[in-house]
């Protein structure tokens, strides 16, 4: 059974009257992201769709949680703004209908390349309205840039894939859309000297807003902001990296940064794992290095390094966490079975997984919301 | 008057058995427990509270923190963090029944790394020491509150800091990556690290802001930033706080986002201009320093673009600084607010709270009249970008009765600022200087929520109790489904 609702109120009622866990959606186009959730009755969120305000000058944004984020997104750019944090759309890599909703962005934390620069979507939700699970509504944060009032519980409900509460509206912070943008490509590097390039470009005043890799294709460093300012560091980045440096245009650029946003190169191949793994950038080429002994893959990395995307043919996940170290890999795509016999998420040593297993207590005593989505047993 | 939690008598006669347990922990200097050593442990930057705590720990290990708190935890005794104690809420008030625990010799930075763009620090190294360890390769730390020479990175995460430049740069949860805490019960945990996103909850952004209420920070890594090549202030002056405001918005609209926008207003224009002499008009009613940094070629585009907006919007004096020099002085008047103030009254407030930045005039014209009403002085420094407004009440803490008023006062632009739409505080927290305000902003079920996430991490409320909540409840209780109850607006209830 579904139940949709349409008000904060209505939603508590259903929450409160529970007798058997949800699966929390919005247009679900996220739910082959995490562990298999199994028969449950489903919480409907897309009802809750509403812009509730926008104020450009006030840099705020506050939506319903439900709300498309193409349509969001399609309203920002009427007023030469944005979500600075670039959220991706992997429904080509899910194979699902769109980019999802503006909760599903929340309950994520999806964040692209900007990352970097701007940060993830927890960086930049600076409140909410939502349903724990015990029934209550309960907001959190407020409709201004700068609060430090009370626990930022909005941050820790970034990530929380659902199993906290049930997201009803969303206040994002939303910034200018720089007015222009180009990226340099660096070619003929490989994983080391990638990661080198790049750290010498984001050590550097250049302000580069997105550090790719992609092998055999070449090294991606974007450049956003006023035109005079673009040429200016164009050209200090040039003489300080040396080499073949071409340029991609405005177009070129937004059409090579969506790909490596979306995850679009691995999107083809349905039944191969699909692994987000993050790690300290410099730390990169040498963890790949220990993985192509053990088995083959494909890869590229963004976030200057600091992010390996990784597609292979088995789950490999214990060769993989054991070669990162410090960090964490995610198991972004994966059938259905896979994704129910290893751990999709990084695991945790006892004491963080206990207080974790506490915190998800605090909001939701009965176990109401998205069990197990995380961690088995959370 | 505060009324902090009943200290437990039953933990107060055990006090020298206690200070032994700590000093079989930490041993030589690290148990401080006579009145005269204590003494400058009483308070923080809110000066208006003291309490002498009831002993000093000063550890030097993650193991010794760990101990003390484990031991803490076993006992049933309360602990109080501190770093620099410069807090200006309060967070950092001792308890008469509590342990303070100070991080002063956390001092150590433990690993510079420019490849991965970060430093890994202990809690006690300051603000301004992280930028001082990696300027020499033109690399800082961008948070940078007013006390960036004295206040601490590990009290920085406690209150999640912010500073002039936070609007384009972010506060202190969007700069740090990661770090190591202690849990009351002593267990030791790693959030975060030089990689990005926690995984897992992120309880690295919970723990960023909460005040010293669900554990002790002994590890931070923050990542650090190529500084910006130059940077070019231009100094406007406006008939009204609303042409002032609009100027702002304007300025925002138009895609730009200043390395730092501050404001002030007539009452702070002329203190500031009595103490500092920057040449700043004095025939305006609010003044707009506007701070673009990046390559001069961007700077210089983008200032020519903000000094076109202000003559749009009646700017009646305009300056753009020609030299580093005058950039600097520029700031330095409005640097020098707290102290210009300071030296015009006995004694000042400094409220903090934020608003949307369209209900500035409506904010600014509710505060004169408040001003009559308690007929108190006040005078306006504003982060203008992000609506964070900074009201200095003056007053005489000699006179009989002024320090009572200048608190309701306090007290009622906070409520104003709620009303608008705003928040108690945008970036020295609450503390206990807003604890009582709590309820303004927040439903008695917001409450609850937080302090059961409170309880996930502290079972007891050993951790700075009577900081941020006004009233204190079991956890056991706050288990309870729809635990309901006559909140803060019957004030004649005790709290604790």
């Amino acid at each position: 059974m579904i139940s949709r609702p349409t008000s904060e109120k209505e939603c508590a009622q259903i929450v409160a009257a529970a007798t058997e866990p949800f699966e929390i959606h919005g247009t679900s186009t996220k739910r082959a992201l995490g562990r298999p959730q199994g028969h449950h009755a489903g919480l409907d969120l897309s009802g809750f769709s509403a812009l509730k305000s926008y104020e450009p000058e006030e840099l705020i944004l506050d939506a319903g949680a439900g709300a498309k984020l193409s349509d969001i997104e399609q309203l920002l750019s009427g007023h030469h703004q944005y979500l600075a944090f670039e959220p991706p759309d992997y429904s080509t890599l899910l194979g699902s209908h769109h980019s999802g909703t503006l909760g599903g962005v929340l309950a994520c934390n999806l964040s692209g390349p900007r990352r970097i620069k701007a940060g993830a979507a927890r960086d930049h939700v600076l409140g909410l309205s939502a349903v724990s699970g015990r029934g209550e509504v309960f907001k959190a944060g407020a409709r201004v840039v700068k609060n430090v009032t009370g626990y930022d519980v909005p941050k820790l409900m970034a990530g929380s894939y659902g199993t906290l509460a049930a997201f009803t509206s969303v206040i994002f912070k939303v910034l200018p859309r720089p007015e222009a943008e180009e990226t340099l490509v660096v070619g003929g590097l490989d994983d080391e000297a990638a990661v080198r390039c790049m750290s010498v470009a984001m050590q550097s005043s250049a302000d580069v807003s997105g550090a790719a890799h992609l092998p055999g294709h070449g090294t991606y460093l974007r450049l956003e902001g006023v035109v005079p300012s673009i040429l200016y560091r164009r050209e200090a980045l040039v003489k300080l990296l040396g080499g073949t440096i071409e340029i991609l245009n405005a177009a070129d650029s937004q059409a090579q940064w969506k790909m490596i946003r979306d995850v679009l190169p691995f999107s083809g191949t349905a039944q191969r794992m699909v692994w987000k793994i993050s790690v300290a950038p410099a730390h990169a080429p040498q963890i790949l290095a220990k993985l192509k002994s053990q088995f083959e893959f494909r890869h590229y990395l963004d976030w200057a390094g600091g992010l390996i995307w990784l597609d292979c043919e088995a789950e490999n996940s214990v060769a993989i966490r054991q070669a990162i170290g410090e960090g964490h890999a995610t198991l972004l795509r994966g059938p259905e079975v896979i994704r129910t016999q290893i751990n999709v998420f990084q695991p945790q040593p006892p004491a963080l997984a206990a207080l974790s297993a506490r915190v998800k207590n605090s909001f939701d005593p009965k176990g109401w919301f998205n069990p197990g989505r995380m961690y088995k047993g959370v | 008057m505060l009324t902090m939690p009943k200290p437990d008598q039953a933990v107060l006669a055990r006090r020298q058995a206690i200070a032994a347990a700590l000093r079989a922990i930490v041993p030589g200097e690290g148990v401080i427990d006579t009145a005269t050593q204590m003494r400058v442990y009483e308070s923080d930057g809110l000066t208006a509270y003291r309490q002498m705590p009831m002993i000093v720990v000063l550890p030097q290990t993650t193991a010794q923190i760990s101990a003390v708190l484990k031991y803490a935890f076993e006992n049933g005794i309360k602990v109080v963090p501190r770093g620099a104690g410069t807090s200006l809420s309060g967070g950092a008030l001792p308890l008469e029944d509590g342990i303070l625990l100070g991080l002063a010799k956390f001092n150590r930075i433990l690993d510079i790394d420019f490849e991965n763009r970060c430093v890994v620090v202990q809690p006690g190294v300051t603000n301004l020491g992280i930028t001082k360890a990696v300027e020499h390769l033109g690399f800082y730390y961008a948070p940078d509150p007013s006390s960036q020479i004295a206040c601490t990175i590990g009290g920085n995460v406690a209150e999640n800091s912010g500073g002039v430049h936070c609007l384009k740069y972010g506060l202190t949860a969007n700069n740090v990556l990661g770090i190591e805490m202690v849990l009351i019960t002593g267990e030791i945990i790693r959030l975060g690290g030089k990689h990005l996103d926690s995984e897992g909850y992120d309880l690295l952004g919970l723990m960023t802001g909460s005040e010293g209420l669900l554990g002790v920070v002994t590890e931070v890594t923050v990542r650090i930033l190529q500084k910006p090549e130059t940077a070019r202030a231009l100094m406007v002056g406006f008939p009204t706080s609303e042409d002032a405001g609009q100027c702002v918005a304007d300025i925002i609209s138009a895609g730009i986002i200043p390395g730092g926008m501050e404001m002030m207003d007539r009452p702070a224009i002329h203190a500031v201009e009595e103490f500092v002499h920057a040449n700043y008009p004095l025939d305006v009613e609010a003044l707009l320093i506007v701070e673009l940094d990046g390559p001069q070629v961007e700077v210089d585009h983008l200032i020519q673009r903000v000094s076109d907006i202000a003559q749009k919007n009646r700017s009646t004096t305009s300056r753009v600084s020609g030299s580093e020099q005058e950039r600097i002085l520029f700031w330095s008047g409005r640097k020098a607010a707290f102290p210009a103030v300071g030296r015009i009254s006995p004694d000042y407030l400094c409220m903090d709270g934020t608003i949307p930045r369209k209900k500035l005039p409506e904010v600014l014209a509710g505060m004169a009249a408040l001003s009559e009403k308690y007929d108190l002085r006040v005078a306006n420094v504003f982060h203008a970008g992000d609506g964070n407004l900074h009201p200095l009440i003056l007053f005489d803490a000699n006179i009989d009765g002024e320090l009572h008023r200048a608190e309701q006062f306090g007290a009622d632009i906070l409520r104003l600022c709620v009303k608008v739409g705003g928040v108690l505080t945008g970036e020295h927290g609450v503390g206990v200087e807003k604890r009582d305000l709590m309820p303004e902003m927040f439903s008695p079920t917001d409450l609850d929520q937080q302090l059961r996430l409170k309880c996930a991490f502290d079972s007891q409320g050993l951790l700075n109790p009577g900081k941020v909540f006004p009233t204190l409840h079991s956890c056991a209780e706050m288990g309870r489904m729809h635990v309901t109850r006559g909140q803060i607006s019957h004030p004649e209830l005790p709290r604790f």
